[in-house]
């Protein structure tokens, strides 16, 4: 009978119990509804797990809760994985879970889905949030795998669209454990280096799983807080992340996002270009304007104003002019008459009038003789009569 | 050429406010408000903008840098080691 036996202390029982319960169950994979979640302020996690026929008690100590990708809450269907424990002050045991994950076909969905409507609720993916992207940045920050292809198309298309500018790589793990932290660190290391003027947060196509540290909160968190601008690229086109939705930018592909951050070279030699032929012309514009402006001064009444008293100068110049012409010719032809009436006056004193009327000239040696006391005997005389002369002798 | 210099861009200026102040400079002559003296000297250096515009475009290589940081988490941009 039992009670022949030796009695054993508690905690030799519970000691025996938690042997054969931890060794027996070293690592198991329990499926229930998760019930009664607590979160310590220690950060270890505590809850139940039940099902119609029973209940588990469990706990998630700190440093694997850290790793959990999506937010328990009461009367989600889980899986846990991990070990049975037995605590031994209270006698009870429980699950000691490494890892937990919702139940079910795209379990990772539901939980994309929570921390969506989560960070949504907080207002993360608010437009206002959304920082514009500097129009030429001179450095740029891409955070992605320092292998493969992302960063290599990045750089062909910055290469070949605006390569006068800086592109600093900042190396980080896109996949696998330790990813979503280093991301984060990145965005943080980036922001506290200053002289980035933007971020692409970049990693090529993949399963959800591949894709998933782009959808950890850490990872959302640091973009929300990111003073430099973040452009995502995060997997193929119809991928979407919840660093895409947090991101000021959301870039298709990495290509894609990195024409998205810098212009186009032979887009903006054009516009340099087209500024050139504009400045001619601007130029060419104001030279023809004030060319008509002179033009129309010139023809203006302000500006002819000097020209006309000129003219009117001019004109009173020919007025007097003519008029003084007018009064000389009034003056030679009074002279003239003068002249006409002299003339006559000389003609009526001509001797040769005289002769006309019949009177004759005598002279003497060529004097004209008018006494008779000048003559005498023999001399010889000249009688000038009209028509002709005779010579003569006094007898 | 650079007999006359510009007060307001250096040859050291970014090509954004290079083409900023090209920018300006157009729309400044084509509004046509701008005395004739004005206009000439907005003239020579819009020319001479869009010259810098053009050679900072034409300025080739990419640079590729990369983020380091150290033990004690000091950060520093370094030559990329390819």
């Amino acid at each position: 009978m039992a009670n022949q036996q030796q009695p054993l202390t508690v905690t030799e029982l519970t000691r025996r119990i938690k042997q054969t319960l931890e060794g027996g169950y070293p690592s198991v994979l329990v499926e229930g509804e998760i019930s009664n979640v607590r979160r310590h302020t220690s950060g270890h996690l505590y809850f139940t797990l039940k099902d119609e026929g029973a209940q588990l008690s469990g706990v998630m100590w700190r440093s694997r809760v850290s790793g959990l990708r999506f937010e328990p809450e009461d009367g989600m269907k889980v899986i846990v994985a991990g070990r049975i424990s037995v605590y031994e002050p209270r006698g009870a045991y429980q699950i000691d879970a490494q890892s937990m994950r919702p139940l079910g076909v795209g379990d990772l969905q539901i939980a994309f889905e929570k921390l969506k409507q989560k960070l949504a609720a907080e207002g993360l993916f608010d437009e206002a949030r959304k920082k514009p992207l500097p129009p030429f940045p001179r450095r740029i920050g891409i955070i992605t795998s320092p292998t493969g292809a992302v960063i290599q198309d990045i750089r062909n298309v910055i290469s070949r669209r605006f390569p006068s500018l800086e592109a600093v790589l900042c190396p980080v793990p896109v996949q696998g454990p330790g990813a979503a932290k280093a991301i984060a660190t990145a965005i943080d290391d980036c922001n506290r280096i200053g002289g980035i003027d933007v971020l692409i947060v970049a990693r090529g196509g993949g399963s959800l799983e591949d894709l998933w540290a782009f959808n950890e909160e850490i990872v959302a968190r640091a973009l929300s807080r990111s003073l430099v601008p973040v452009v995502s690229a995060v997997g193929h086109e119809t991928d979407f992340t919840i660093a895409d939705f947090v991101a000021d930018l959301r870039a298709p592909t990495p290509s894609a996002a990195a024409e998205l951050v810098v212009p186009d070279r032979r887009e903006l030699l054009e516009n340099v270009t087209n500024s050139w032929y504009r400045l001619h012309d601007a130029v060419l514009e104001i030279l023809n304007r004030q060319r008509d402006r002179i033009h129309n001064l010139l023809t203006s009444y302000a500006f002819n104003r000097p020209l006309d008293l000129l003219r009117q100068h001019s004109q009173r110049v020919d007025e007097l002019h003519r008029s003084l012409l007018r009064t000389v010719e009034h003056g030679i032809s009074l002279t003239s008459a003068r002249y006409a009436a002299l003339g006559q006056h000389l003609q009526a004193l001509d001797p040769r009038r005289a002769l006309q009327r019949g009177f004759a000239i005598v002279r003497k040696a060529g004097e004209v003789v008018s006494s008779r006391a000048l003559l005498k005997s023999r001399d010889a005389v000249e009688i000038e009569f009209r028509d002709g002369s005779v010579r003569s002798t006094i007898t | 050429m650079a007999a006359k210099k510009s007060p307001e861009i250096k040859p050291d200026a970014t090509f954004e406010d290079a083409l900023r102040r090209l920018e300006e400079i157009v729309g400044l002559l084509e509004g046509g408000n701008v005395p004739l003296e004005q206009a000439m000297s907005l003239y020579e250096e819009g020319i001479a903008v869009s010259r810098l515009c053009a050679r900072k475009l034409a300025k080739a290589e990419l640079v590729l840098k990369k983020l380091a940081k150290d033990a004690e988490g000091n950060l520093a941009i370094t030559d990329n080691e390819e």
